[in-house]
């Protein structure tokens, strides 16, 4: 257990453990706000939308994340498109992660009694201001539940961007194996750094559910 | 009052909604047939007859609640437009009262009548909140202001809904069963803002059951009957001596028992 102290393996790991955060929260922040996009579309009155809505969460849910991270790191240099390997990790990530918040934000909308989206549109409420300030206020408190477990999954399902050069915590691992250690004591380490993690996101929402619970 | 609704070059002689060959099928059901209505500024007109004659789709195609498959619909002079902002400006126009009253749950009974003033009309915040002040007060209900909706009887809801709905200044008010949802002791206090508001001259299409109310507040009864308007007439004629079969039938049954 106690290589971690070793050499220069803490700071190794640390940077990986920081580098999973981050990819972790930049991913998170762009499946929320792509996710709820894409959730607007597929309710949206305009057929083009609803299709375009409909396309990504069946080609983005369906496909395995390691070839979305396939594609986005070796299908878009290709085309011209040049980032880091953090940013394609951001995109395949966040845009998979985005299929599912888009339909978990879609069940909360249709919880909401269809009166209240009538109510908004016969004081004339667009579309957008229906949706932003009547229906997604009311739909979060019931979102919360199965968006925790999107987002609980997320900073685990970003270990595959180690395979994709991405130093974070997943490829800390595979230095440390490379280095000799016990893989028991390296994957010790390595899953309290993850369960830390997602007891963090946990608490989150649970706080959030706590919170929303009481504004009736 | 300040609520009054509002006024323009129009000449009070003009229909304010009119409605010419309307038509509306649900799959095979012909829901709405050669529908013809024209009502006048200040007029209140109460729809009853049997449910499913078509009494509450036909209220709602007037804000295009519900698109109708034939016919136009003008509102003032306009055509209804068939969507985005300019249907959603003159949504604006014309107010809506809910059977299940469907405040915003979320927001406090104050800020579910400054809401559509602030977002749609664009009245500055101070404005709104001040005359939906006077709206609750007027329609009773400004000690709960700061609760929300859950928190108060269906009568104070529905008279809520009320206030929300004339904050917006319409031209018409809609009543969809506005009292059907409610226990019987509520029912008389929001047919009392109805009846007030009626008073006040505010143009009123009203579907109902309370037959007290279409006599003492209506200026025209319409009786509905399989998708098409039957008959129609003045309160007091209509009840005293319905003329068709369907609204004698329909009349024997609700006023006798």
């Amino acid at each position: 257990m106690g290589f971690l102290f070793e050499d220069d393996n803490f700071a190794l790991f640390r940077d990986g453990f920081l580098q999973t955060i981050e990819l972790s929260a930049l991913s998170a922040l762009l499946a929320l706000l792509l996710g709820t996009l894409l959730a607007a579309f597929r309710v949206s009155p305009v057929p083009v939308l609803r299709a375009f809505g409909t396309t990504w969460v069946t080609l983005f849910r369906n496909t395995p994340l390691t070839l979305l991270f396939f594609a986005v790191t070796f299908g878009l240099p290709p085309l011209g498109v040049h980032f880091s390997h953090l940013v394609f990790a951001v995109l395949a990530l966040g845009g998979y992660t985005a299929s599912f918040v888009c339909e978990v934000i879609r069940s909360g909308i249709n919880t909401v009694p269809l009166g209240q989206a009538e109510a908004a549109r016969s004081l004339g409420m667009t579309f957008g201001q229906t949706l932003t300030l009547v229906i997604l206020p009311q739909a979060t408190r019931t979102v919360l539940a199965p968006m925790s477990s999107v987002f609980i999954a997320l900073p685990r399902n970003s270990a595959i961007a180690g395979a994709f050069s991405v130093g974070e915590l997943y490829s800390a691992q595979q230095t440390f194996s490379e280095r000799g250690y016990s893989i028991f004591a390296i994957f010790f380490w390595v899953a309290c750094a993850y369960l830390l993690i997602s007891a963090t996101v946990a608490t989150l929402f649970r706080f959030l559910e706590n919170r929303l619970a009481v504004a009736r | 009052m300040t609520e009054s609704p509002v006024q323009d070059s129009t000449p009070a002689a003009a229909p304010l909604v009119v409605l010419s060959n309307v038509n509306k099928h649900y799959g095979a059901l012909h829901v709405l047939q050669d529908i013809d209505l024209s009502i006048a500024q200040g007029e209140v007109v109460v729809l009853i007859g049997p449910s499913g004659s078509g009494k509450s789709t036909l209220c709602r195609t007037i804000n295009r609640l519900e698109t109708i498959d034939s016919g136009a619909i003008t509102i003032d002079g306009r055509p209804l437009p068939a969507e985005g902002k300019e249907l959603a400006r003159l949504r604006a126009e014309v107010g809506m009262v809910f059977q299940s009253f469907n405040l915003f749950a979320h927001k406090t009974v104050l800020e579910n009548v400054v809401i559509g003033q602030v977002k749609v009309r664009k009245v500055p915040r101070p404005e709104a909140e001040k005359t939906a002040r006077g709206l609750l007060e007027r329609v009773g209900v400004a000690a709960q202001a700061d609760k929300f909706p859950a928190q108060l009887s269906g009568g104070q809801q529905q008279r809520v809904a009320i206030a929300r709905a004339l904050a917006m200044k319409p031209k018409v008010m809609l009543f969809d069963e506005p009292t059907s949802a409610l226990d019987p002791e509520m029912v008389n206090e929001v047919l009392e803002v109805m009846r007030q508001l009626a008073a006040d001259g505010m143009t009123m299409v009203v579907v109902t059951h309370e037959m007290g109310f279409a006599r003492s507040a209506a200026n025209r009864v319409l009786f509905m009957a399989d998708g098409k308007i039957v008959e129609q007439n003045t309160p007091d004629a209509f009840f005293t001596a319905p003329r068709s079969e369907r609204a004698k039938d329909f009349l024997s049954k609700i006023l006798h028992h």
